[in-house]
């Protein structure tokens, strides 16, 4: 594969994610009832960056949590070998809270459907909102994303590739080409 | 530095003698994230959704079975349970022919708790387009139950590596001895047996092991000290005298356990003679023992267990 | 039938003249009539085209079922197998259904390998009436009607007494008393080998002391009665010494051994396959390693094969609850020709002698040897010919733990009493059914 475009860069990448903190206070006029939720894997880093920001700006710590949707996957009987399993931490019962699930890419859909498949099993929260750093298109579900840290129009035969430095040792988004 | 892996070689699960440490490693890591599942208001994944889950057990067992039944549900398997009493099996079918008629109706998965040793592996090698998964098959292994032992230990002090384990009992007729050998022994845990020389069988030193035959010298320096059941059928026979005298020279007790590690943990596969191979002082110790620990871990680990095999099979 | 009949261009081997040379053979009347350079007879004429000839092999110990049990084998299809293996005798076992214990069971056995057998059958029969290790049978009668040996083999002659009242009526006969060896209290609940290996399979053990404790004991009569002890199917180091100091001593005591004890071990049980069950069973290196010194030193007398046929059914359950025993008529040669010949423990003629001569020396037979007179029962041997063991035998059973073995060295020709009872080359030319 090679890369088509750099979509990001570090400095870039920061400011799309304080951009995005922003936008969830302003959505949600302060912090009492939020629960930040990363989904595995890149969405973790992401999210706390977000919280990071949140707390920076409000002076004091929002909750937050880590979903894994590894067995809410509608692929898993086709797949193989199985995907990792990791725990899921939430942190409080989500019920009557504001949940905004947060990840790295927005594409086919599926992923924030079973997102939603396994936020229902811990709870009935009040309301679910989504955060993505990259909107791709090319949705096969009726699915939206809340916040946006960038939206990129693509083609299906590209890749878009978020690399982070809590997970891949720099951050920076790519577009690269099958 | 020990390589990893996301998949597990076979589609079966025979034994845990013919697995990888970098397989046991991915059980027990796996098992971790199902740890957390039957601590949720809803204790239930999609994961094993459309699959069906045979439990064959050609021998009584409450805890195992119930283990795996709870393990299935959480994982959204169809399940049954084939038990061996009111069965064909009492009709004289083989257990080929029970499996195979069983097969017939396309399950995904057979736990089996088998009588004899070997008869998982029967199976698995008769029939190509399921998975078989060994709930116990005679004195010969037990690999669920080793998992959640090593799971249990991990989780309570930290690693398996450099692990002393004392294992003290019934050596000689215990599957969960030999599996937890085969285990502890791979990721590189010092194990002990304790017994009797009447209950140790023949060259068990060459799977790695130490033998003593004394409770104290078993229990000094321990990290873990695992207590088998003594099977009441055997006292008074060939095996050793009497419940009494087993008790007196093999019996754990809150004096005999002041020689282990001061945060040693105690541990017992299940079910428990009190007064025979454990005082209740000692297995109720809220600080040392981890009996139900294990009881618990159990469904988590036969949750990972069923969840990697139930995806093996898709390669095809 | 046939009786005559002439061997071309063969190398004959025959151990109990010390025979090696390319020689012709001819059979007169079923008999061995003569061995020389050049024979020329208008009879029917075989061409050996180089392969050994040796006098046809002799089976100390083969379960042909018959009486009682002919869903696993039958005197037809036993001697069948026996012959496809090179073997133109068999010792047929007494623990039939009813046993060999009484002289109608014995005229039965004859009548019937006559009839429909493909090579001889020796009966050997009980010890103990019913083989239930009471009270002796009627040895006397038994070896009227045509007995060579008597055993309760299966299970061994517990009470010590029995066993020498046995051995003490047996001088009177001149017939060996067979002995199975093992004390079934020490191998109670046994399946397999006692060893590493019955621990790492969780699987029942039976020790070697087992064997080696009934070994002492029936030397120690033997000395005391001055009678034959066979010991049949050794398995043991122990064992093995018993025997090489008891005959040093003179004590009357010969011994068999199997192939399947000499070519596998019990490591080879981790397959859990019940084709590797059998009783004495499958021992560690170190016994196996025993067993070929015995051998390669002449302690051991013979090599027997202890042919026990099972339904396909009966073997088809958990290792624990199978029935000891597998087949070895038709493997037995390639097996051992394979593990002590070619692989340099003993010569050819040793094997010969251990399959031929050495049966029928201990056991007072007819055969094992071509002199002119003995009866014409010879085998054509190739000790080069490709042996891939099928799951198929001649044998009505196919429980048999070489299957899919590629060994070397096979039976080509049997002929028995001068008739053709089995040739590899000319499928059609096969005779009596």
């Amino acid at each position: 594969m090679n890369v088509k475009k750099r979509l990001l860069d570090g400095p870039r990448m920061n400011r799309a994610i304080r951009r995005m903190a922003i936008e969830i206070l302003e959505k949600n006029r302060g912090i009492q009832d939020l629960i930040i939720v990363g989904i595995r894997s890149r969405g973790v880093p992401i999210a706390e960056r977000m919280c990071k920001e949140i707390e920076e700006m409000e002076g004091h710590p929002v909750s937050s949590g880590i979903l894994d949707i590894t067995l809410y996957r509608d692929d898993l009987t086709t797949i193989a070998p199985q995907p990792v399993v990791k725990p899921t931490k939430l942190p409080e019962p989500i019920d009557d809270k504001i949940v905004v699930l947060v990840d790295d890419v927005l594409y086919t859909g599926r992923t924030v459907r079973a997102a939603l498949d396994a936020l229902i099993d811990f709870g009935r929260p009040k309301a679910v909102m989504l955060a993505v750093l990259i909107d791709r298109g090319h949705r096969e579900l009726p699915i939206h994303a809340d916040v946006i840290g960038k939206t990129v129009p693509t083609d299906a035969n590209e890749v878009i590739k978020v690399k982070l430095v809590e997970t891949d040792g720099e951050d920076e988004v790519l577009i690269m080409e099958k | 530095m020990r390589t990893s892996t996301s998949a597990l070689k076979s589609k079966d699960l025979l034994g845990i003698e013919p697995l990888l440490p970098e397989e046991i490693d991915l059980i027990l890591d796996t098992a971790e994230g199902f740890k957390e599942v039957s601590e949720r208001p809803v204790k239930k994944v999609p994961a094993l959704r459309g699959q069906l889950v045979i439990n064959l057990f050609m021998e009584a067992s409450t805890r195992t079975r119930v283990s795996f039944e709870i393990a299935e549900k959480r994982l959204s398997a169809d399940t049954l349970n084939f038990t061996a009493s009111g069965s064909s099996v009492e009709k004289g079918e083989t257990l080929i022919d029970t499996a195979e008629n069983l097969v017939a109706m396309h399950p995904d998965m057979i736990v089996i708790r088998a009588k004899h040793p070997g008869a998982p592996k029967m199976l698995a090698d008769r029939l190509p387009n399921v998975s078989i998964i060994n709930a116990g098959d005679g004195s010969h292994e037990h690999p669920t139950q080793a998992l959640l032992d090593a799971f249990t230990i991990r989780e309570r002090l930290g690693r398996l590596a450099g692990v002393n384990v004392s294992i003290i009992g019934d050596i000689a007729h215990s599957r969960v001895v030999r599996s937890n050998i085969h285990l502890l022994t791979k990721m590189k845990a010092n194990v002990t047996v304790a017994a009797p020389p009447t209950l140790i069988p023949a060259e068990v030193e060459k799977m790695g092991v130490r033998v003593v035959h004394s409770l104290d010298e078993a229990v000094e320096g321990a990290d873990v000290i695992m207590m088998l059941r003594i099977q009441l059928e055997r006292q008074g026979k060939l095996s050793f005298p009497s419940l009494r005298e087993y008790y007196n020279t093999f019996g754990l007790t809150p004096e005999r356990l002041r020689r282990a590690n001061s945060e040693a943990i105690i541990m017992h596969p299940g079910p428990m003679n009190r007064g025979v191979e454990i005082a209740s002082d000692v297995a109720d110790d809220p600080r040392r023992s981890v009996i139900l620990e294990q009881v618990t871990n159990g469904v988590a680990v036969r949750m990972a267990v069923l969840y990697l095999i139930g995806g093996a099979h898709n390669v095809e | 039938m046939n009786m005559n009949l002439l061997i071309t261009n063969a190398r004959v081997i025959d151990p109990s003249q010390e025979l090696d040379a390319k020689l012709d053979l001819l059979i007169e009347d079923g008999l061995i009539a003569r061995i020389d350079k050049r024979i020329k007879a208008s009879i029917e004429t075989i061409d050996a085209g180089g392969l050994i000839l040796a006098p046809g092999l002799i089976d100390l110990h083969t379960h042909l079922r018959e009486p009682g049990q002919e869903h696993k084998e039958t005197i037809a299809t036993g001697t069948r197998a026996a012959v496809a293996g090179g073997y133109t005798a068999v010792c047929a076992m007494a623990n039939t259904l009813p046993p060999n214990d009484e002289r109608a069971v014995t005229e039965m056995i004859i009548a019937e390998s006559r009839r429909n057998g493909a090579c001889r059958v020796y009966p050997i029969g009980a010890v103990s009436k019913g083989l239930n290790g009471e009270a002796l049978a009627e040895l006397a009668d038994l070896r009227a009607a045509g007995c060579v040996g008597v055993s309760d083999d299966g299970k061994p002659v517990w009470n010590a007494q029995l066993m020498r009242r046995a051995l003490e009526y047996c001088t009177m006969l001149g017939i060996p008393v067979i002995a199975h060896e093992e004390d079934a209290n020490l191998s109670d609940g046994g399946v397999m080998h006692e060893g590493y290996f019955s621990t790492l399979l969780g699987l029942g053990g039976i020790p070697a002391a087992s064997e080696e404790t009934l070994v002492a004991r029936d030397v120690i009569l033997a000395r005391m009665t001055g009678a034959h002890v066979h010991i049949a199917h050794l398995s043991t180091a122990g064992a093995v010494d018993s025997v090489r100091q008891a005959r040093a001593a003179g004590v009357h005591v010969t011994c068999e051994v199997t192939p399947h004890h000499i070519a596998l071990g019990d490591e080879s049980v981790q397959s859990f396959s019940t084709n590797l069950k059998m009783n004495p069973p499958l021992r560690s290196a170190a016994h196996r390693q025993a067993l070929i010194a015995g051998i390669a030193d002449g302690t051991v007398d013979a090599i027997a094969t202890d042919h026990a046929p099972h339904h396909f059914d009966e073997k088809n359950v958990e290792f624990d609850i199978a029935p000891f025993g597998v087949i070895g008529l038709e493997t037995a040669f390639p097996v051992c020709y394979d593990r002590l010949v070619r692989a340099g423990v003993i010569g050819i003629d040793r094997l010969i002698d251990l399959m031929s001569c050495g049966p029928a020396r201990i056991f007072n037979l007819p055969g094992g040897t071509l002199r002119p007179g003995a009866p014409g029962d010879v085998t054509l041997l190739d000790p080069d010919a490709p042996f891939k063991v099928a799951a198929t035998f001649q044998s009505k059973a196919s429980n048999s733990p070489f299957v899919g073995q590629a060994l070397r060295g096979r039976a080509m020709t049997t002929i028995v009493g001068g008739a053709i009872r089995y040739d590899i080359r000319a499928p059609k030319r096969k005779t009596k059914k």
